[in-house]
């Protein structure tokens, strides 16, 4: 009550207003730099040796980042309200083999049924992570290691030593790894529908705002009347589905499948989270920003070896660039974190 | 306090790993021989070994994901130096100076620029990994003399203990007097419940929290010195994926994620348990995969366990609210 009559003293538009620029230019800054890094490593590359812009090898670019591409808005979402999924490489191979399973025992299964079931268990597998860190209170990172073993686990006893080959698979499953749409994958495609979707929904939409609520201060949240427990739990279920999705896609441009896809690429996907300016304790980023960041790891990968740089280099340069990437981003938050407090005590003088 | 905290889980995780021996040597042929226990410890020192002082970093409330790539990184160091002719005498403290550094690399980053540990550690995890590779290329360094790879796993003479797996046993029990019984265990402690408070009571938060990440690499470094002698060759891929068993390990024991609680003795029967549970099952011909599962269910067991006991608890106290009107409030 008090507080809204003396809000009418000073005029609080100006400062949320001001605030809200800030805000937008940090935006800004974090994913114009990826964006930025990443034109320069192509262009850079591309003058070396122009081949590397060519027609195939556009479409292998946008192939390889499709998969860390998807994982990476889901944990995105995740790592906004302040948790993480570490399970996303089992889960991605529990999908991946389930996809090709399906397709042993039933050849003319319909593909839509492949993507359901894919994303059906990466759904459950995310509901399991939810509910153990919403109902029992647990620290994600703890609930996701060890489902990254019991998922895993599960995989392997299911595939128990057993491959499936890309003749298993249907012909028209096969070609969705290969064909394309305007020059553009459908693989990738997928990647960029689910991007846009996140996007306007973390954007847009209210519960999507308290996403960031959350991870911004979850106590603040829980007190300002936020459901955390049940947000936080659909986010984790809809990273897992993404990682099931992320299954299917891995399923449809590999072919050849066992037990072991897709084994230790969860840190891979922080890291690309990282790079791409979502800060690791929640509250701030962009799932733009985290598929950025995880086609700039990919390029790296295939930029390296067109420039004649020795490929053992490319997991100490992806290092140094995570290093980079929250040093810069610490930089630019305690700037603009000073700006708006030197801005409040001149108006409060 | 620390009544309070060998009362709970550690204790629980020392029952089971005793449950689990009995019923092992009864059940499971050939697990009570005293080869099958050598060869027992010879796989758990480096997980052991670094769970050490990864425990300490988990009590202040921050992580190091990156000690499995200072092991690779270290053993490939290694291979590059004997390559290069330097004897192993000198190797060995070239090897733990040059843990130093890479640790010093992770605290500046943590304590200098103020950056969580968990984004800095997967930056450095993938770099270190990197170097190594760079270092060594996917070559193996092999060449080993047998001298020194046979002396590493043998036995200390009368007994089947590798005398490594005794050095692991020593450097457990100073670790375990540091955190438990000095002002510097305490600290530790402190800083993980309250980095605030801690700091208020005049305790060096950022300079402790270096030495530790300094501590933990160098210990990652011994470490990968141990591997690259027990299997006779250095490889830039030597350990990957270990740091998540360590942690795992670590939490296992009991300790929270969150810092300031758990015990050293919690971790070293975590530690015990995984590799007994892995060991008996793989000789009793249970696939590794069931291992895998039982792995990670007790990790999140060994969370969901302490946690739902302390909710309700919380809750039976707020329905009987006499006996703490705070709680009620």
């Amino acid at each position: 009550m008090t507080t809204t009559t003396r809000a009418a003293a000073p005029p609080p538009p100006t400062r949320a207003r001001g605030d809200v620029r800030g805000a937008r230019r940090l935006f800004v800054v974090r994913e114009l730099g990826i964006a930025l890094a990443l034109v320069l490593l192509v262009a850079v590359t591309a003058v070396y040796n122009p081949r590397f812009l060519n027609a195939q090898s556009r479409k292998d670019l946008m192939l390889g980042a499709t998969i860390l591409v998807v994982l990476a808005v889901g944990q995105a979402i995740v790592v906004i309200t302040r948790n993480v999924d570490l399970s996303v490489g089992s889960v991605l191979g529990l999908s991946a083999f389930a996809t090709g399973k399906l397709f042993v025992a039933l050849p003319d299964a319909p593909i839509v049924l492949a993507f359901l079931a894919g994303i059906g268990i990466g759904l459950l597998c995310g509901a399991v992570n939810g509910a153990l860190i919403a109902l029992a209170r647990v620290p994600a990172l703890v609930v996701t290691l060890g489902t990254l073993y019991v998922f895993r686990g599960i995989d392997y006893s299911w595939a128990a030593g057993q491959q499936i080959n890309a003749a298993d698979m249907p012909g028209g499953f096969k070609r969705l790894g290969t064909q394309t749409l305007l020059g553009i994958p459908v693989l990738a495609l997928f990647a960029i529908v689910v991007l846009l979707i996140a996007g306007f929904y973390l954007r847009s939409y209210r519960s999507g705002r308290e996403l960031y609520a959350i991870g911004s201060d979850p106590a603040a949240a829980r007190l300002s009347g936020i459901r955390v427990g049940w947000r936080v739990f659909t986010a984790m279920t809809v990273c897992g589905g993404l990682a099931g999705l992320a299954g299917v896609l891995y399923a449809a441009r590999f072919g050849t499948l066992d037990a072991a896809a897709g084994t230790g690429i969860e840190l891979n996907v922080v890291a690309a989270v990282v790079v791409g300016g979502v800060a690791i304790f929640g509250g701030s980023g962009s799932v733009y920003g985290a598929a950025l960041g995880a086609v700039l790891l990919s390029t790296i990968g295939s930029a390296l070896p067109v420039l004649r740089i020795d490929p053992f280099w490319q997991q100490a340069v992806v290092g140094a660039l995570i290093l980079a990437a929250i040093g810069l981003d610490r930089a630019l938050t305690a700037r603009i974190a000073s700006r708006l407090r030197g801005r409040r005590e001149v108006r409060g003088a | 306090m620390v009544r309070k905290r060998l009362g709970s889980w550690d204790v629980l995780v020392i029952v089971v790993l005793a449950v689990v021996v009995v019923v092992s040597s009864a059940a499971v042929e050939g697990f009570a021989s005293s080869r099958f226990w050598g060869f027992l410890l010879l796989d758990v020192i480096p997980i052991a070994l670094i769970a050490l002082p990864m425990t300490l970093v988990i009590i202040t409330g921050e992580i190091d994901l990156s000690v499995a790539s200072v092991l690779g990184l270290s053993s490939a160091v290694m291979g590059q130096l004997w390559t290069a002719g330097v004897p192993l005498p000198l190797i060995l403290p070239l090897i733990l100076v040059f843990g130093m550094v890479l640790g010093a690399v992770n605290g500046l980053f943590v304590t200098g620029f103020g950056l969580p540990s968990l984004a800095v550690t997967i930056g450095t995890l993938a770099l270190y990994r990197g170097l190594a590779y760079v270092v060594l290329g996917d070559k193996a360094v092999a060449d080993f003399p047998p001298t020194w790879t046979g002396n590493m796993i043998e036995a200390l003479p009368g007994t089947t203990v590798p005398w490594m797996a005794a050095t692991v046993a020593g450097l457990a029990i100073v670790f375990g007097i540091v955190l438990h019984a000095t002002p510097v265990g305490r600290a530790l402690y402190a800083m993980g419940n309250n980095e605030q408070a801690a700091t208020f009571s005049g305790i060096s938060v950022a300079r402790t929290k270096f030495w530790l990440f300094v501590l933990t690499a160098t210990v990652a470094a011994l470490a990968g010195f141990f591997w690259t002698m027990r299997y006779a060759s250095a490889r830039a891929d030597n350990g990957a994926g270990l740091e998540l068993s360590v942690v795992a390990a670590v939490l296992l024991g009991g300790v929270s994620i969150f810092g300031g609680r758990g015990s050293l003795l919690g971790v070293i029967a975590g530690v015990l348990l995984l590799i007994t549970l892995r060991n008996a099952l793989q000789l009793a011909d249970v696939p590794a995969d069931t291992l895998t599962i039982v792995t990670g269910t007790l990790l999140i067991i060994s969370v969901v366990g302490p946690n739902s006991a302390a909710m309700l608890r919380s809750r039976l106290r707020r329905r009987r609210p006499a006996t703490t009107p705070a709680a009620g409030g």
